[in-house]
């Protein structure tokens, strides 16, 4: 343009008007017990007006030391440590460990003991994505979401607490199988509820997917582009949201994922929006594996048989037989039986890759065990996502990136 | 680029200093600590390890020398491979190696962590704070010394801390049965006869 104007308004940048009407900076702690903060998470935030200009979180308020507890317990011992990292999918923590112990040990569980793991990590991921949802749906003003969630978590809760006895801290896996198998009849269950659920489930999604004020919150907001979902170390939802389509059950097969047909979903903008869609349709993609499942449930041994020093006998063999005895009461006062080595297994869990890196020098107790965490990693990415964004902008943000402080600090 | 099949190979002819480490799953490798910026950088420039998985260390023990191993975990999204690279930290006092941060912006948490955990110093980190513990707090717990009940601390809150005189303590569980000590990882050591700390009429718990 030819002619330069003097804007009277203050969004013109530079102009003396603008200047009267800047806003002093102000910093504003959100959390560490905030409802937007899913747990005990603190934002220490610099605005400038509405506009976030810092944002540094502030981790550790549930750092238990779970990697120090490991490096002082039997591989057997720490299962129900792993309830307590991401407590809305216990039953995929303890799978995820499992399995990585065993890798160590070179042990491949028989093929009902993975159809029994494959079966509860997915509905474990129903059971967080539904949590995950209906809380973003509170996040961003949507509270009829939540009644519908829980009441489906709730049917999962009575089938989780069939299998294992515990409706919430389930440590159902030991290192070498399941601590049991599964009781008469509960597959029938299992089918049942996931026909009733997928009706259900898309009739939540119609609260959310087409409404304007969901849309409006979320929509281009909070935008995480492939390259930087990918440099700060983002997997799961989050990662595959951004329209990376990384998914390790199809990528790095692991429990015989192979053999069940599934879809991957991604994202295309990679906004908070998107998160939202991968996780509703991962649900469709989870109760699909969990039908092939049921549908060929093998017949055979639930825990691999051949591990004498790995996998207690079942007790009614220990309360009769000399031998079993013996190897029940080495199991429980030496652990499972290692060989020395170095792994490291990562399984796609609900919100994203949970890692186990085991370091053994032999026996029955790790040297070290660090537990990578997809919530951790997912959050690194905060003061980069929250600056420039409104405040009202890092409640969505916090939201679509579903995490789980407990398995965040550790 | 997808990751060649034999990454080995490769890797051993442009670092020739490197060295393979016994690994029960993916390739690994040891680098000399000054190296791994440069490796790191080929393997996700040129072989498609894009992805850092995982940073972390390990405490090999008081006495051992190197006493900290830093372990970093890649993974290429596009050929779907992990890889392990390790570093010895030289100075087993004051470990320090230098900072993948100019590589992948998701290694500053875990460089925090590492930190916070085994005082392993990260040169050109951006921001060298602790994470998990709060500031000020004077130990690195995964350390192998560092007992498992903890130590008694001041209060993260100084002034809290000054006023009220109290403080963070132990676990209640130190010393009691069926807990043990840092390197004492036979279960059947730590039971309580065996260390002889079995309470009975004759030897009562200490308070």
């Amino acid at each position: 343009m030819a002619t330069e104007f003097a804007f009277p308004d203050t969004a013109a940048k530079g102009s003396t008007a603008a200047q009267e009407f800047q806003t002093e900076a102000m910093s504003l702690s959100i959390g560490p017990s905030h409802p937007s903060t899913h747990g005990v998470l603190r934002l220490q935030m610099e605005l400038d007006g509405e506009t976030v200009t810092k944002c540094d979180p502030i981790l550790g308020y549930l750092h238990r030391g779970d990697e120090k507890i490991a490096e002082n317990m039997t591989y057997n011992q720490f299962v129900p440590y792993t309830d307590r990292l991401d407590y809305l999918a216990p039953l995929a923590n303890n799978v995820a460990y499992a399995t990585a112990v065993e890798r160590l040990a070179k042990l491949e569980v028989p093929p009902r003991c993975q159809a029994i793991r494959v079966i509860v990590s997915e509905l474990a991921r129903v059971s967080s994505h539904l949590l995950g949802l209906g809380a973003y749906g509170i996040d961003v003003g949507a509270w009829t979401v939540f009644l519908y969630t829980f009441t489906e978590r709730e049917k999962l809760y009575k089938l989780f607490e069939e299998l294992t006895g515990a409706r919430f801290t389930t440590s159902y896996t030991r290192i070498g199988g399941v601590a049991r198998d599964i009781p008469d009849g509960w597959l029938d269950r299992v089918n049942a509820f996931c026909d009733q659920f997928l009706p259900i489930l898309d009739e939540i999604l119609q609260l959310l997917t087409r409404n304007k004020v969901f849309m409006d919150r979320t929509v281009g907001i909070g935008v995480i582009t492939k390259e930087q979902a990918i440099a700060y170390g983002l997997t799961g939802p989050n990662l595959r949201g951004s329209g990376v389509p990384l998914d390790l059950r199809k990528d790095k097969p692991y429990l015989g994922y192979e053999q069940y047909e599934f879809d991957v979903p991604v994202g295309v903008s990679g906004d908070c929006y998107d998160r939202y869609l991968v996780r509703g349709e991962e649900m469709k993609q989870s109760i699909r594996i969990v039908k092939q499942a049921v549908a060929k449930f093998p017949a055979g041994d639930w825990y691999a048989t051949d591990a004498k020093k790995i996998f207690a006998p079942p007790k009614a063999k220990i309360l009769t037989k000399m031998e079993e005895l013996i190897q029940n009461f080495m199991l429980v006062t030496e652990g499972p039986q290692m060989p020395a080595g170095e792994v490291y297994f990562e399984a796609e869990n609900p919100k994203g890759a949970l890692g186990f890196f085991v370091v053994s020098r032999g026996g029955g107790v790790p040297w070290r065990l660090k537990i990578r965490s997809p919530s951790f990693c997912n959050l690194s990415i905060l003061p980069k996502l929250c600056v420039g964004a409104l405040v009202s902008d890092v409640v969505s943000i916090l939201g679509s990136l579903d995490f789980v402080m407990g398995e965040c600090d550790r | 680029m997808p990751a060649p099949v034999d990454v080995s190979a490769v890797i051993k002819q442009s670092f020739p200093q490197l060295v393979e480490r016994a690994s029960a799953d993916h390739p690994a490798f040891s680098a000399p600590a000054g190296d791994v910026p440069a490796v790191l950088a080929f393997l996700r420039d040129s072989h498609g390890y894009d992805l850092l998985t995982d940073l972390t260390a390990i405490d090999n023990g008081e006495d051992a020398t190197p006493r900290f191993t830093v372990v970093y975990h890649v993974f290429s999204t596009t050929a779907h491979t992990y890889l392990r690279l390790t570093a010895d930290c030289s100075d087993d006092r004051k470990p320090s190696i230098a900072s993948v941060t100019s590589l992948w912006p998701g290694a500053d948490w875990h460089e925090r962590e590492v930190f916070d955990m085994f005082g392993i110093t990260f040169d050109g980190h951006p921001d060298m704070r602790r994470i998990l513990m709060w500031e000020g707090y004077p130990y690195h717990p995964l350390r192998k010394e560092f007992p498992l009940a903890g130590i008694e601390t001041p209060l993260p809150d100084i002034e809290v801390s000054e006023e009220t005189g109290t403080k963070v303590l132990p676990a209640p569980m130190a010393g009691g049965p069926f807990v043990t000590s840092s390197g004492e990882i036979n279960m059947a050591k730590a039971e309580p006869r065996a260390k002889d700390e079995s309470w009975n009429e004759k030897k009562e718990k200490p308070l």
